[in-house]
This record gives C-alpha cells, structure tokens and sequence, in this order.
C-alpha cells in the first residue's frame, strides 16, 4: 500500500515528476554510452569529461547572462570536449602518459571551473545563485524545460549510437581491423567520445560534476556481469542507469537538503554490488560455489582412490581401513568423512565396522576406472 | 641456376588481372618509430598466388612492414602497391589477420559476431549484417573447423580458437591478398596444422598469403616464396633461393643455429657454392 501510495504521489506531485523524468533519461543516456567506455577501457575519460565542464558552465553564464539549461549544457559539452581534445593531444605529443593527461586536465580544469564559481557567486546580481547545483547536483531544481532538454539531447546522442552501433561495435573491439577495412577510425573515435560528453553533460545538473563519472561507469560494469552480448549489455546497462538514476533522485527530493549526486551514486554502487556478487557465471557467489563444488568433487574422488590403493595392496576387496589411514592420505586437505558418507549413498563403499572402511564390489569397479583416468595406479 | 620452385613462378604468371603485376609490391619503405628506424629501405615483390612468410629476429619490423603496407603506421618513405595500383584504391582486396593478442577477448560478443566482422567493409555504412552474412560467416567458420562452436562468447575460446576465429573473419572478407601477423604463435599442433592446410587451399584458389612466422624450421614446409627481414630487406624470394645458410646468417647474425642441426640437404644444397 505503501509503496503504491508513493508511486501515486509520484504522478501527482509535479516536481517528482520531472525529477524521475530527467533522471530516468540521464540514467539511460548514460548507461548506454557508459557501456562504450568500459569496453573501450576509457571509464576514466568520464571522470575528466564532467570536471572539465565546470568551467563552461560558469563561463556560459558569464557571457550571456542565461541560466537556461540549454546555454549552461552546451557551455559544459564545449569545455568538456576541449578538455578531451587537451588530453588526447597531450598523450599524443609529449611523454605524458594517459592517466597523468587525466588527471592534469581534470584538475586544472575543475580548478579554473572553481575559481570562477566564487567570483559569479560574489557578483551583486540577484541571478547568480545556484550555479553550485551543477557541483553535486539537485534534482529538485530540475523544471520541464530543463527535462525536455535532457530529453532531446539524450534523445539525439542514443539515435546516434544506434545509427553507427556497427561501426562503434567494431571500432570498439579491433581499431586495426577497422582501419584495414576502411573506416575512418579517427572520426568514429571522435564522435563517440563526443556523444559521451553530451550524455555526461545532460546529468550534470542533476548528478553535478563531482560524481557524475559514477553514472557512466557503474551501471555499465554491473551490466556486464549479467551478460556475454553487446547489445543486452547496452539495453541493461540503461536499465541500471535508469534505476539508479530515478531512485537516487527520489530519494534526495524526499529529504530535504541532501544533494542528488551522492544518493545516486549510492543506488549505483548498491547495483554493483548486488551484481560483482550475484550475477550468473561472473558473480562472485556463482564462483565460490562452482569452487566448492569441485573441490568436494576432487576430494571425493580422492578418497575412492585411496581406498582404491589401500584394497590392492591388501589383496582382499572386502579388508576394512580405519578413517585414520585415510585422513593420513589425505594430507590434511579433510572433507574425508563427507567424501564417505557421498560414496556410501552412491553405494560405493561400506563400513565394515566402527571407523573402518572398504570398497563395495561396484566401488573397485569406480576405482579402477578413475585410476586408470589418472595414470598413477598400476 | 637450378630451382625447384619453378612452378611457383609459372603460376605466379597465370594469376589473372594481376598477371603482368605483382600481388604486392613495396618499394623504399622506410618506417621510423621517433629517431630509430625499424624498417630502411625495403624492397619486395610479392607475385600472386604465393604463400609466403617473412622471417626475421624480433625487432626486425615483421609486423610494422604488415602494418605500413595496410597505412595502419605512416611510413617515413617509399610506396606500397596491390596488383600495381596504389593500397588505398585496392583496400578492399586486402584482407588482415593481427596478432591474436591485439584485442580484448573478454569483449562481450559471439564467435559468429567476430566472423560477420569482416563483412562490414563491403556492407559500408549504415547496413547491418543479415542473413547471407551469417552464411557467409556460418561457410568460413565451417572450414576452419569451428562451426558448433558459432554461439560461443570469445572469451571461453583458447588460443588456438582465437587463432581461427580471425582467420575465419579474415576468410569472409573474400580477398586476394592476405596479411597475416604470426597465425601460428601460441596455437597447438591440432590448429597448426588445420591452418597450413588452409593456407595451402588459399593458394589453390589463387590466393596470395603473406605470413608474418617465428618457426624457421617450418619455413620449407609451409612456404614457398620468403623474405628475410631485419630492418633491412636481406633477401627476398623463392624458399630453394633465398633460404640459405649465408642469408640466414645476414638476418640473424651469428646466432642462427639452424643450418648445423636440422638442415635438409634437398632445400639447401647449393650446387654453385
């Protein structure tokens, strides 16, 4: 009832409307084009992109005087597209390498964006507050206009990625191949990259620069986990997004004063977590049992084996062996009172009296079997 | 002088449109990577419907000479041709197998996936892959051996399956001209073995390979054209010719220990020397 009531209110009340819009659109944007950068092994990129942003918002600002979402974005896009043009030209032409590149432009850049902050936010106009959302991010500043922005811009960066999804697919696992198959390679990683500026600069009000790298990356490295497919992994990786995106921005709107960007971040890293653990095949859980599985497996069959040995020595099929000899054989690796109670409900070995041991007529068959697969027994 | 590799010659003049020309020609190539030159002044001919391998110690720019011929690393100078006219106008009858490990192979994607790739040259923009090319990967996959294995995410492939899923990418490009950068490096007998029977129907079919290889021993076996690489080109032609004693010798040095132990008298018996 509860959780009904709440969705009711979310249709009803205006702002949580346009706050689960806009977060539900930048959460997919940025899933979809997130996924392209995890693969491409540039999630950094993201982290530089938004940072770099800030000075063109604040820019933007100052020379137009506008607070429409539409200048300050495309003040972010332009600074933030310079910012990646500095730090791919930097690793091209000097010795710097591409983490250092990063983290050069970043800081810089978030440090000019800083500075100019301050002053606009000394500046004796009546506008100038709240250019500081775009730090952390409030996503119960967000009007309709500022989500039909969002809209259309998010809008434009997937339909783009749909149009070219072959040729990112390709550029994006073998370049070389690429080249020799006469793409223009340079172009498509220019493009990409830029349709992740835009996706990165359409969260920025409501995530802030600070965090905004979160929402490219996490969602994206969750999706992988539950999947070998490019395209699922994109569409799910949009899900994510979405998920994180709305649910964070819900509920930073419910409580007063919280800024958006960290409870996003939050419901993004909680996905992550839930999937790096839990996911088929690649999860951590899947892992371990599989581990455990086939340990037990080994262990068991060890234990035939070594009953196996312990009879043909002796001559005499029926000869019980203490569990001690056993354990002794076992080196310390244990499980050897589990091994026999699986082999005894497989009807492989009998106790022929208290703790002693010995193969049944069907577990010698089993231990010349799995002797003569290992070799080591005569 | 004497050769038994005649009849690499003779068919080397009855390949079609290309008869007159050479499958690739590469003329003063020189490639420099800073101030170190890794290719000088490289001269070769490559006549069509020849395998053959380029042998040299590493750094010798085995690879680099691969790359510069397909414009991949700019060269410094000189001038690469396919069937006499510039690369650029005949990319599309060059087809490329890099090295195994010059990708990602936990990219989330399919074997046929990878396979359908090297359609997407002739498909040009916009069009996606469809049926004839699932057939078409679906063919190539067939005869490398791979194709129940169709379904199956790159990632759980070993090496020698990474090997053929290139080849067989490198297959549904239907090329005349194959630039293959060490197909056999880190693969098992079973896959060596597979790929030189490829190798040997591609030639067949008129075909030209040019194969970027590790195993001098192998090099009288598999090939029949080679080029000695060490920077500079040392020597370039037939296997009876230019796979001798002294040309080894300039390539690698004094290093090369192969002529005392394995060499077979019938490929380097040099009567004039």
């Amino acid at each position: 009832m509860d959780i009904l009531g709440f969705v009711a209110n979310l249709f009803a009340d205006y702002t949580l409307r346009q706050v689960a819009m806009g977060s539900a659109v930048l959460g997919i944007v940025n899933g979809v084009l997130g996924s392209f950068a995890v693969l491409r092994k540039q999630s950094l990129l993201g982290d530089g992109i938004s940072h770099a942003a800030l000075p063109g918002i604040a820019l933007a600002f100052l020379l137009t005087g506008s607070k429409s979402s539409l200048t300050l974005l495309l003040g972010a896009a332009a600074a933030g597209w310079v910012g990646t043009l500095l730090i791919m030209s930097i690793v091209k032409h000097t010795r710097v390498k591409y983490d250092s590149a990063l983290g050069l432009v970043l800081s810089v850049f978030f440090g000019f964006g800083l500075v100019l902050l301050t002053y606009i936010q000394k500046l004796p106009v009546a506008t100038q507050a709240g250019l500081d959302k775009f730090l952390f991010g409030q996503a119960a500043t967000l009007l309709r206009k500022d989500v039909v922005t969002i809209g259309i811009l998010g809008g434009i960066v997937v339909a783009f990625l749909l149009v070219f999804w072959k040729e990112f697919k390709l550029v994006s696992f073998d370049p070389d191949f690429a080249v020799s198959l006469g793409f223009p390679v340079r172009m498509l990683d220019i493009l990409l990259t830029t349709l992740l500026v835009f996706a990165i600069v359409i969260g920025l009000q409501t995530v802030g620069v600070v965090l905004m790298s979160a929402m490219v990356v996490a969602p994206a490295a969750a999706a992988r986990q539950w999947t070998d497919r490019l395209g699922v992994m994109v569409a799910v990786s949009g899900i994510f997004g979405a998920l994180a995106g709305v649910s964070g921005a819900l509920v930073s709107s419910a409580a007063a004063r919280i800024p958006t960007g960290p409870t996003i971040v939050l419901c993004a890293s909680a996905i992550v977590f839930f999937s790096l653990l839990l996911a088929p095949n690649r999860g951590m859980a899947w892992s371990w049992v599989r581990e455990q599985i086939n340990r037990r497996q080994l262990q068991t069959e060890a234990v035939l084996g070594d009953l196996y040995v312990l009879a043909r020595q002796h001559r005499e099929p029926g000869h019980g062996h203490p569990v001690e000899v056993l354990r002794t054989m076992a080196h310390g690796h244990g499980g050897v009172d589990r091994s026999l109670k699986v082999l005894k409900e497989r009807g492989l070995v009998q106790e022929t009296g208290s703790g002693e041991w010995a193969l049944t007529p069907r577990g010698m068959e089993e231990g010349g079997r799995l002797s003569r697969q290992w070799r080591e027994i005569p | 002088m004497v050769t038994s590799r005649d009849q690499g010659v003779a068919k080397a003049g009855s390949g079609g449109p290309g008869a007159t020309e050479p499958a690739i020609r590469v003329e003063d190539l020189t490639v420099a990577y800073g101030d170190r030159p890794v290719l000088w002044d490289v001269d070769m001919e490559v006549p069509p419907g020849v395998l053959m391998a380029v042998v040299g110690p590493n750094g010798a720019g085995k690879t680099t000479l691969i790359k510069a011929i397909m414009g991949l690393v700019p060269p410094v100078a000189g001038f690469v041709s396919i069937f006499g006219k510039p690369y650029l106008a005949q990319r599309s009858l060059v087809g490329y197998v890099p090295q195994r490990n010059s990708v990602d192979w936990d990219f989330p994607t399919s074997v046929l996936d990878v396979v359908m790739m090297g359609r997407y040259g002739v498909l040009g923009w916009l069009r996606r892959p469809g049926r004839a090319e699932r057939n078409l990967a679906m063919e190539s996959l067939e005869k490398v051996g791979m194709a129940d294995l169709s379904g199956r995410q790159i990632s759980q492939l070993s090496g020698g399956q990474q090997q053929r899923v290139f080849l067989a990418r490198a297959l549904v490009q239907d090329a005349r001209v194959y630039l293959m950068d060490e197909p056999f490096q880190g693969v098992d007998a079973t896959t060596e073995r597979a790929i030189v029977t490829l190798l040997k129907e591609m030639r067949s079919e008129g075909k030209t390979v040019l194969v970027v290889h590790h195993d001098l021993q192998t090099v009288p076996e598999y090939f029949d054209w080679v080029t000695l690489l060490n920077v500079r080109c040392v020597a370039s032609g037939p296997v009876g010719e230019a796979f001798h004693d002294r040309n080894l010798r300039l390539t690698y040095g004094g290093r090369v220990s192969y002529l005392t132990h394995h060499a077979p008298e019938e490929t380097f018996a040099n009567p004039e020397e």
